[in-house]
């Protein structure tokens, strides 16, 4: 099989040994840093209701990431479909779900768009085809291979995308899941989110392969490593990706190389790395100010990009202010959707 | 001394098959791997290699001879220096004799615990047999196996409903690891009869992915035992997503295949998941008995929209029944069956404990007590209605299953059946199961490790104080 030019490997942090991915338009820049922008202070405020006991339970932040959901997103149409971990608010705000609606699941509440009932790792999107949000690490990439392999029964041209994490690359199911993919050519593009950590075990520390793009090589799937702190990157590789899967050529690996600024949850005492190693990302690599730097370079004016601040801030006060006063589930919802 | 050649049982649970043909001629060379004849079972056609050497004297079982019991000498093969005067004095080879000693095909069968094809769905006298609520009077009936109802099922659905597939190990070019499948992938093609590698975690979550998008897979688990592999994806993705999306989305999905034991395969592959699945709010659970309920269930579980496991009976495969000629044929998920009405003892079975159950009924009334026999079909919802009022006509119950006593299916009934009847009980539920410890693969020791007639019999006696 012919794979396409693999990019060269990079670390976050390190130079860009492929020079810069293509240039975005100034709307596709903006654009990007408005949903960034969203996912990082949704985020921040989940955060803070959690510490509030507003947010019950687990609680994944998916602030540093935000690069990943956002430039794949770009790369995908309407109908093709997206499923990951449990580390999900980041992709359904990417998917276009409505902020109140992941806010209020995260409190429990009856506008949650699982009615309250499936919390921060259990929730879905029929109508923006977001298939989860689930909790069991890798079962995710499985479900996410059925839904091309859907895609491949009814013969449309859609395309899945699977996220996962570094962690998760070390399931079973995973490679069973990438047998199938490549044996049947399924249209999958499985996003391995390399965020150098599972839970508190640095990659070096849990995996015999760290360069997660050559994940499946021994089922010939082609990979490539991505620097997924530059949302222009991810949007470059998503692009080939995604016209991989469409011509019919089976799944695609991308691992996105980036970094996540907070603990693997909410209760993370973060023991196993240092604050310099964090601040030194944040610093040199952060998403949301890469976009922001370029526009500024590029002549946009601070009131342009204080207006995104101000219109995203408001979207996040807003459903924070609705989950908190949105009721409980009615008692009886206890004994809904069982069945159907 | 001549040796005989005897049929050969060619999968655990043979009993019997068909002559189908000679390859070798009396007076013929044979050499040992020499193909002498060609068998043919409800399942495949086999060659039968010779293991001896020197010519074949006399053909014992002509070609085409059907029902030829396991273990019947079919021929004789004389060896160097001996003719058809030495005929006579034909002795089985060392092994055959050796296993028919532990099993003669004739005596030993008969109270095996296993059932036999004829005896199955155990006949008992039209007078206490209950008809069929779901079948108009006068429908034409016709014989076929449990097989052959669960292939039907499946290809009317798959001709009804262009978004039902089925998937599995061996499902397609082999036609079924157990010809469950047969003749699918023919009518059906490769896209919707696939070949899966062997993976059944990674399978089972692409067909719980296919179901969210609303493709309806039937999910084919060679037996239930390699399903513990895969039991993550059923309970956490497939039971729980329509709760946890609040009732977005959900998973309309059958998982088949052989559960319990089937016979002497051992620990590994003989075991009963009927408690296992039963206990998880989200799944429907099935496991019928007769053939018309494999037919008329299987076709109502790949109609549900949500997940259902199907749980069937190796041992019942290749057992016949009479299923209904309908041209829809759909039996209500969650209803159990008085397949024998009574008045002294409640007898409440499923699947192929119902044949120990029905045994035991017909033990009983030689003896004046009259059983009423349930089959409750479906275990998750489970049809606590039936049982109870049997249990409040006749005061008395009996559980009768395969598997394993703590936390079973059976104590779940004795429960509810306490909860709901207490006042009507004139002596304890007794449960019959499966014994406390892993299958074991002699078949002595098996026989004891499973439940029997005598101890259904005996468990009725007691809570009748008899």
């Amino acid at each position: 099989m012919a794979a396409p030019k693999k990019s060269v490997a990079k670390e976050p942090g390190q130079e860009k040994a492929n020079g810069s991915p293509p240039e975005f338009t100034k709307a596709q820049e903006l654009a990007a840093l408005r949903d960034m922008l969203l996912i990082r202070r949704f985020e921040e405020k989940a955060g803070q209701l959690y510490g509030m006991g507003a947010i019950g339970g687990f609680c994944h932040l998916y602030i540093g990431q935000e690069a990943v959901v956002v430039g794949m997103q770009m790369a995908l149409k309407k109908g093709d479909q997206v499923i990951t971990g449990y580390r999900d608010h980041g992709h359904m705000l990417a998917c276009g779900m409505d902020a109140n609606g992941v806010m209020a699941e995260l409190t429990g509440r009856r506008g949650g768009y699982s009615k309250g009932k499936g919390g921060s790792m259990h929730m879905f999107s029929m109508e923006k085809n977001f298939y989860g949000g689930h909790g069991i690490v890798g079962a995710q990439v499985s479900l996410g291979t059925g839904l091309a392999f859907a895609n491949r029964y009814r013969g449309n041209d859609f395309v899945s995308v699977a996220y996962f994490g570094d962690g998760a690359s070390n399931q079973g199911q995973v490679y069973e899941s990438f047998n199938m993919a490549e044996l049947w050519k399924l249209p999958v593009i499985y996003v391995i989110e390399n965020n150098r950590y599972a839970m508190g075990t640095s990659v070096t520390r849990s995996s015999a392969l760290t360069d997660f793009s050559k994940r499946g090589a021994s089922f010939n799937i082609p990979g490539q490593q991505v620097d997924g702190m530059d949302v222009r990157a991810v949007k470059a590789a998503g692009d080939e990706a995604v016209a991989w899967c469409r011509a019919g050529k089976g799944p695609f690996i991308l691992e996105m190389q980036t970094y996540r600024y907070r603990g693997h949850s909410m209760s993370d005492p973060a023991k196993y790395r240092t604050r310099e190693e964090v601040e030194k990302i944040r610093t040199d690599q952060d998403p949301i100010e890469q976009v922001r730097n370029r526009l500024l370079a590029a002549k946009v004016s601070e009131q342009e990009l204080k207006a995104i601040d101000a219109e995203v801030r408001a979207i996040v006060n807003a459903s924070a202010d609705f989950a908190q006063r949105d009721p409980e589930p009615d008692p009886s919802e206890l004994w809904t959707d069982i069945y159907r | 001394m001549p040796i005989q050649v005897l049929m050969p049982a060619l999968s655990p649970t043979m009993e019997k098959g068909n002559l189908a043909k000679w390859l070798k001629k009396e007076g013929e060379t044979i050499k040992s791997g020499d193909v002498i004849a060609e068998i043919e079972t409800d399942k495949a056609t086999m060659e039968v290699e010779a293991t001896d050497e020197g010519t074949l004297g006399k053909i014992l079982i002509p070609e085409g001879t059907a029902d030829v019991a396991v273990n019947t000498p079919i021929a004789t093969i004389l060896a160097d220096g001996e003719s058809a005067a030495d005929l006579g004095k034909a002795s089985a080879p060392a092994q055959a004799a050796k296993a028919a000693e532990s099993a003669p095909p004739a005596e030993a069968k008969a109270e095996a615990p296993q059932p036999k094809a004829e005896k199955a769905p155990a006949a008992p006298p039209a007078a206490v047999t209950e008809p069929d609520p779901e079948v108009p009077a006068g429908t034409e009936m016709i014989t076929q196996t449990i097989r052959e109802a669960l292939r039907d099922a499946m290809a009317e659905e798959m001709r009804r409903d262009p978004d039902v597939f089925i998937m599995g190990e061996e499902v397609a070019e082999y036609q079924g690891a157990y010809k469950v499948t047969q003749g699918l992938l023919q009518e059906f093609g490769a896209r919707r009869v696939i070949d899966t590698p062997i993976t059944e975690h990674g399978f089972a979550g692409v067909g719980v992915g296919a179901s969210m998008t609303g493709l309806k897979p039937i999910v084919e688990f060679m037996t239930f035992n390699f399903a513990m592999q895969a039991i993550d994806q059923i309970i956490n993705s497939a039971a729980k997503t329509l709760y946890m999306s609040g009732g977005q989305m959900g998973c309309s999905i059958v998982f088949r295949g052989p559960n319990g034991a089937a016979a002497r395969v051992a620990a590994q592959h003989s075991q009963d998941y009927s408690a296992w699945y039963s206990q998880i709010p989200g799944l429907k659970v099935i496991a019928p008995f007769s053939a018309a309920d494999y037919k008329g269930l299987l076709k109502a579980a790949i109609r549900d929209p949500n997940p259902v496991i199907f749980l069937e009976n190796e041992v019942l495969y290749g057992h016949t029944g009479e299923v209904p000629k309908l041209d829809d044929y759909v039996i209500p998920i969650g209803k159990a069956r008085i397949v024998r009405s009574g008045k002294d003892v409640t007898l409440i079975s499923w699947s192929n404990g119902m044949t120990y159950a029905l045994k035991a009924a017909d033990e009983l009334a030689k003896e004046g007590i009259e059983a009423e026999v349930i089959d409750l079909r479906t275990l998750r919802p489970m049809d606590t209605e039936t049982i109870v009022n049997s249990v409040k006509k006749t005061g008395r119950a009996v559980t009768v299953e395969e598997g394993w006593q703590q936390s079973g299916v059976g104590a779940e009934i004795a429960a509810r059946i306490m909860e709901h009847a207490f006042d009507y009980l004139d002596a304890p539920v007794a449960r019959v199961s499966g014994k406390d410890v892993p299958m074991p693969y002699a078949a002595n020791l098996e026989k004891l490790a499973l439940p029997s007639v005598a101890e259904v019999v005996a468990a009725a006696k007691a809570v009748s104080y008899r």
